[in-house]
């Protein structure tokens, strides 16, 4: 064999190699996050997605339990269905609410759960019912500024009687 | 024209002449080793150093943008994203290259230029496989290593300089760089391209080595050659990686 100075310092080289590429795995990656152990997915429909994406995670009471798998077009009712994993620790119950809430004031969606108080479990394959779609920014601004300006009609000119129905 | 296609053309002959002659044998395993000592055990001081430095400028460049925008927190994402896509696997790449792709272009110039590949094949022996081989895989081997400490220190200097000399918050650095980096898709990529970066630097700088002239013109020739197309080439597949990765 080679001089056994060589065959150390290969041996300590990829030593060294292997220990930091670990260290960051493990350190500086959020492997921590991956849902280990069992799942089970449900699904829920939204009419607007918003830009919720696939691996968002799952948030009851702002603790991650889960993670969406995917989000697809439904053709028929053009709905956004997306399937949720969530892990098999967590018992929710029928009337779960599931909505999409943003982290921060620019941040990336997330899947918010309001469990409600049915005594039955949500099972693999169930759908959760209550949903609420996501905030989009331009029609909260759209929004605002018809209340504003239907504001500034009624300070103008109070409103017209109502017409008396006929009848009575 | 035609004399770069049939340069191209050799190239490609020598990557397949190469791929036919590894054996799993002792001899070149023993080979291999001592390669493995020669371009990697001994190129780790220039790529730890090298890292450390490119960590600490990362971050102090990060910093003085995100902190006009009062993203501090964000340094961890930046830097290391950056470090895990793109300057790690390409700077150690070519940080190698200079070292180890033109010692070892230099060594197989050498060998040409006093006969003894054209020994080897008198005796039998097949050159390619006794010469070029074990440097080949030993390259393949180092670089993802040399990646992995290229990253690690890198990272280490960025926490450095970020919570000891700028005044960012430990926790947000360390939270914000965690929440950022994916196993499979950030630091997978890392490994995926020092490999193909190591085995096309190898490739180049064997080849260029083993085919020079047997002058000693020849052999700067094939020195200057390696580093210049080893570092051509990383830049190149590191765009053509990337766009398959996205």
């Amino acid at each position: 064999m080679a001089s056994p100075k060589t065959e150390w310092s290969v041996g300590a080289f990829i030593l060294a190699g292997l220990a930091c590429a670990l260290a960051l795995a493990f350190a500086s990656t959020n492997s921590g996050d991956r849902l280990g152990g069992d799942s089970y997915r449900v699904t829920a429909r939204f009419t607007n997605a918003g830009d919720l994406k696939a691996r968002a995670p799952v948030k009851i009471a702002g603790v991650k339990v889960g993670e969406i798998e995917s989000i697809e077009l439904d053709p028929v009712t053009f709905d956004a269905k997306a399937t949720l994993r969530l892990s098999k620790g967590v018992e929710l119950p029928r009337d779960t609410g599931a909505s999409i809430f943003t982290s921060g004031l620019l941040g990336e969606r997330y899947v918010g759960l309001d469990p409600g108080g049915d005594p039955d479990a949500l099972r693999d394959g169930d759908e959760i019912m209550l949903t609420q779609p996501a905030v989009v920014l331009e029609q909260l601004i759209g929004k605002f500024l018809f209340n504003a300006g239907s504001e500034k009609k009624s300070d103008a000119a109070p409103p017209e009687p109502a017409a008396p129905d006929a009848g009575y | 024209m035609l004399e770069k296609l049939a340069a191209l053309g050799r190239f490609g002959l020598f990557l397949f002449q190469m791929l036919g002659a590894i054996r799993f044998s002792a001899p070149q395993f023993r080979d291999t080793v001592r390669q493995i000592y020669v371009i990697g055990a001994r190129s780790v001081p220039i790529i730890a150093v090298g890292g450390a430095f490119v960590g600490l400028v990362m971050t102090l460049q990060g910093y003085r943008t995100l902190s006009t925008f009062g993203a501090g927190n964000a340094l961890g994402t930046v830097l290391s994203l950056s470090v895990f896509r793109e300057l790690g696997p390409v700077l150690t790449a070519i940080l190698f290259c200079g070292r180890a792709g033109s010692a070892m272009a230099a060594e197989l110039g050498l060998m040409r230029a006093t006969d003894q590949i054209m020994a080897l094949s008198m005796m039998a022996i097949d050159p390619i496989g006794k010469v070029a081989v074990p440097r080949f895989i030993a390259g393949v081997i180092s670089v993802p290593l040399l990646a992995a400490i290229f990253c690690a220190f890198a990272i280490l200097a960025g926490w450095f300089e970020a919570s000891i000399v700028l005044g960012v918050d430990s926790g947000y650095f360390w939270a914000s760089l965690q929440n950022s980096v994916d196993l499979s898709q950030d630091y997978g990529q890392t490994f995926t391209k020092a490999a193909v970066f190591g085995a096309a630097c190898s490739l180049i700088a064997t080849h260029v080595g083993y085919h020079a002239e047997p002058t000693i013109e020849g052999t700067s020739v094939a020195t200057t050659q390696a580093v210049v197309y080893g570092s051509l080439a990383t830049l190149f597949l590191d765009f053509l990686l990337s766009a398959v990765f996205y």
